[in-house]
C-alpha cells in the first residue's frame, strides 16, 4: 500500500489527525467524502434541520393544526398573537400562520426541487458539451451565460417571465404566468447557466488528465470516458450545484412573490413567498409574527442549504484542506 | 496595453446594441406598448392609435421598430411614457441620482468593512474570529435583502417608537412628506437603513473573498522571501500581502454591479426610496415601454462599462496576465 503515492498527500490532507488511518487500504474516494462531510458540523445539523422542515411537510395532514383556509376560531379572530390556540399566531383573517407556513413551505419545495433537478439536468449537458466540444459553441455559450449572470437577477426574470408568457405557442408547455409550473419553467430556463459554468470549468479541467488519456489509449470511446470517468468525477461539483438551484430556486420564488409576481397556487393555497410578501403588512401595524416566522423560515432554508452545498464542496474535493480554506 | 483596451471598448459597442435589441424584442413582446397604451386611453380613436404608433416607431416588424426607436434614443427625441403622457428624462434623472447615492454609499461602506473583515478572520485560519466571520459571513449571504430590510423596518418603526417613544431612523423616502429644499442631516438619516441592507450583502461577500485571496497570497513562497529579507511582520502584511491579495478583489468588485444593482432595486422598494429601482418596478408593473428602454440601455451600459474596467484593472494591476 505505501507505494500507491497519489493518494496518500490527498489522505494527510483530508484526515484530520488520525494518522492509522492513512494505511488502511480499504477506505474508498465515498468514505472519505463522508467523513470530510461529517466534520462540517454545521452542515450535519443543517441537514439535521431540513430533513425535519421536510419531515413536517410530507407529513403535513399531521403536522398542520388547521386547514389551509381554516380559521381558528369564531371572530374576532384576526391578528390573535402567538399562543395555545395559534403557535404562531394568526393572520388578517384569522388563519393559523404555522398551519399555513407548512403548506407554503411545501409549495415552495416542489418549486425549488423539480427547478433544480431540470436545471441541473440541462446545466451539466450543455456544460458537459461546451467543455468537451470546445470552439465556437463553448464561446457562445459561455458569453451566453457571462451576460446573463452579470445583470441583475430580478430584473432578467421579471423580463424574461413577460416574455414567455407572451409566447403564444409556448402556453401549452409553460402554462399560465401564475402557475406554480410557469415558475418551474421560468427557473429552469434561468437556472442552468451556473450550472454549466461549474460542470464545463470541471470537464475542462479534467479532459486532459492523464487517466482519461489512458482510458482513451485503451481504446475507450467517448461515452465510455463520460460514463466512467467524467462523470464519477463530478459528482461533487454538481451535488453543490444541486444544492444551491434548490436554495436559489426558493429565494427566487420569494423574490417575485415578494413583489407580486409570483405563483398563485389559488384557492387560498400559499406559499414561502407569499406569506414573506404577508410581512410587508405586518410592519406598520407591528404585528411581528408575521413577519418573523415567514422570513425566519425562509432563512433558515437558505442558511442551512448553503451550509450543506459548502459542506459537499468541501467533502467531495479532495484538495482540499479543510483547515486552510 | 493601449490595444487591448482600444479593442476591448470596440466589442463593447456592437455587444451593447445586440443586448438592447435583444432587451427590446423581449420587452416589446413582453410588455406590448400598444396594449399598455389602449388600457391607459381605452377610449383612443383609431386615428390616435395609428398616431401613437407612428411616433412611438411601433414598427410590427422588430427590426424596423428597434431601429426606429435607436434612432430617436440617440438623438434625444425620445418618446413620452404612456401613463400621464410624460417625459422621461427629468424622471430618469431624478431617480438615477437618489440610487447612484444610495448605491456609492452602501458599496464604499461594504467594500470597506467587508475587506477589513476580510484581513480580520485570515491572520489567524481556523481561530475563533475566523469561525464567527465565516458564520456571520454566511448568514449575510443567505438571507435576502427583503428580509432584513422588513426585519429593521419593524426593529426600527414600529418597535422603536413603542419602546422609546421616538423613532431612530424613518424607514420611507429621500425626505419626509411635506419637506421640500435640501437638508443633508434629514436626507442622511433617510438613507441609513436603505444603505446597511445594501452594504451587509456586500459586506458579507467581500469579507469571503478578502480573506481566501489573502490566505492563498499568505502561503505564497513569496510571502516567506519577504520575511527572510527582516522586513517587519506588517510591512511584509501590507506591502506584500494586501497588494497582492486585493487585486482578484478589486476585479470582483467591478463585475458585481449587477449583483449590487439587483440588491438595490429589492431594497430601494422595501424602504420606497425613489430610485431606479421603484422607477422600474413601476414602470414594469404598468408596461409603460418609453419608460423601461432608457433604463435598459443605463443598466446594459452600466454592467459592460464594469466589466470592461475590471478586465482593464485586472490587467493593470498584474502585469503577469498575459493580454492574448
Amino acid at each position: 500500500m505505501p507505494d500507491v503515492a497519489p493518494d496518500t498527500p490527498d489522505r494527510v490532507a483530508s484526515g484530520s489527525g488520525a494518522a492509522g488511518e492513512l494505511l488502511l487500504p480499504t477506505v474508498s474516494p465515498r468514505q472519505m467524502a463522508y467523513r470530510r462531510f461529517v466534520t462540517h458540523r454545521a452542515a450535519v445539523g443543517s441537514v439535521f434541520i431540513l430533513a425535519l422542515l421536510v419531515l413536517f411537510v410530507v407529513l403535513s395532514p399531521l403536522t398542520a393544526r388547521y386547514g389551509v383556509n381554516e380559521a381558528v376560531k369564531e371572530p374576532p379572530n384576526y391578528f390573535i398573537p402567538p399562543g395555545g390556540i395559534a403557535w404562531f399566531g394568526t393572520d388578517d383573517i384569522g388563519r393559523d400562520l404555522y398551519s399555513r407556513l407548512i403548506y407554503g413551505v411545501r409549495v415552495s419545495l416542489v418549486i425549488g426541487f423539480f427547478s433544480a433537478i431540470i436545471s441541473v439536468t440541462l446545466g451539466c449537458l450543455i456544460g458537459a458539451l461546451a467543455g468537451f466540444r470546445g470552439g465556437r459553441f463553448d464561446d457562445v455559450v459561455m458569453r451566453v451565460t457571462d451576460l446573463f449572470l452579470a445583470f441583475p437577477f430580478l430584473v432578467t426574470l421579471l423580463v424574461l417571465r413577460n416574455f414567455l408568457g407572451a409566447v403564444e405557442w409556448l402556453r401549452p408547455v409553460v402554462g399560465d404566468l401564475s402557475s406554480i409550473r410557469f415558475i418551474i419553467v421560468l427557473f429552469s430556463i434561468f437556472g442552468w447557466m451556473s450550472v454549466a459554468r461549474i460542470v464545463r470549468g470541471q470537464v475542462l479541467a479534467l479532459k486532459e488528465r492523464e487517466f482519461i488519456e489512458a482510458a482513451r489509449a485503451a481504446g475507450a470511446d467517448r461515452w465510455w470516458v463520460v460514463r466512467r470517468h467524467l462523470l464519477p468525477n463530478s459528482v461533487g461539483p454538481i451535488m453543490v450545484a444541486l444544492s444551491f438551484a434548490v436554495v436559489s430556486a426558493i429565494i427566487g420564488e420569494s423574490t417575485l412573490s415578494f413583489f407580486g409576481y409570483g405563483p398563485q397556487p389559488g384557492a387560498g393555497a400559499t406559499s414561502l413567498g407569499l406569506l414573506v410578501a404577508g410581512a410587508k403588512g405586518a410592519v406598520n401595524t407591528g404585528n411581528w409574527w408575521l413577519a418573523l416566522f415567514p422570513c425566519g423560515v425562509l432563512a433558515l432554508i437558505a442558511l442551512c442549504v448553503n451550509f450543506v452545498g459548502d459542506a459537499l464542496r468541501d467533502a467531495t474535493d479532495p484538495r482540499l484542506d479543510r483547515g486552510e480554506a | 496595453m493601449l490595444r487591448y483596451v482600444l479593442r476591448r471598448v470596440l466589442w463593447a459597442i456592437p455587444t451593447l446594441l445586440l443586448i438592447t435589441f435583444l432587451v427590446y424584442v423581449a420587452l416589446r413582446a413582453g410588455t406590448d406598448p400598444l396594449k399598455s397604451y389602449l388600457r391607459i386611453n381605452p377610449r383612443a380613436t383609431k386615428a390616435k392609435i395609428e398616431q401613437y404608433i407612428e411616433v412611438n416607431g411601433l414598427d410590427p416588424n422588430y427590426v424596423r421598430g428597434y431601429w426606429t426607436w435607436l434612432r430617436n434614443f440617440v438623438s434625444g427625441n425620445w418618446p413620452r411614457s404612456i401613463k400621464g403622457s410624460r417625459e422621461v428624462w427629468p424622471q430618469l434623472k431624478d431617480a438615477l441620482a437618489n440610487s447612484l447615492r444610495l448605491g456609492a454609499a452602501a458599496t464604499v461602506v461594504g467594500i470597506f468593512v467587508g475587506i477589513f473583515v476580510g484581513v480580520y478572520a485570515a491572520l489567524k485560519p481556523g481561530g475563533r474570529r475566523d469561525v464567527a466571520v465565516n458564520m456571520s459571513a454566511f448568514i449575510g449571504i443567505s438571507i435576502p435583502p427583503y428580509v432584513s430590510a422588513i426585519i429593521l423596518q419593524l426593529l426600527f418603526a414600529v418597535y422603536w417608537s413603542r419602546w422609546f417613544g421616538s423613532t431612530l431612523f424613518p424607514t420611507s423616502g429621500v425626505y419626509p412628506p411635506g419637506q421640500s429644499g435640501f437638508d443633508l442631516g434629514l436626507m442622511l438619516r433617510h438613507m441609513v437603513l436603505p444603505t446597511l441592507v445594501v452594504a451587509i450583502q456586500i459586506i458579507a461577500v467581500y469579507a469571503r473573498y478578502m480573506r481566501s485571496s489573502l490566505l492563498d497570497v499568505l502561503n505564497s513562497d513569496y510571502m516567506r522571501t519577504a520575511r527572510s529579507k527582516g522586513i517587519s511582520e506588517r510591512r511584509v502584511l501590507v506591502r506584500h500581502g494586501m497588494r497582492n491579495a486585493l487585486i482578484p478583489v478589486v476585479t470582483i468588485a467591478a463585475l458585481d454591479v449587477g449583483a449590487i444593482v439587483g440588491g438595490l432595486i429589492i431594497t430601494e422598494n422595501v424602504f420606497s426610496y425613489p430610485g431606479m429601482g421603484v422607477y422600474f418596478l413601476s414602470a414594469f408593473g404598468q408596461g409603460d415601454f418609453p419608460l423601461l428602454m432608457p433604463w435598459m440601455v443605463i443598466i446594459v451600459a452600466s454592467v459592460l462599462l464594469f466589466n470592461l474596467v475590471a478586465d482593464i484593472a485586472y490587467a493593470w494591476l498584474d502585469p503577469r496576465i498575459r493580454l492574448a
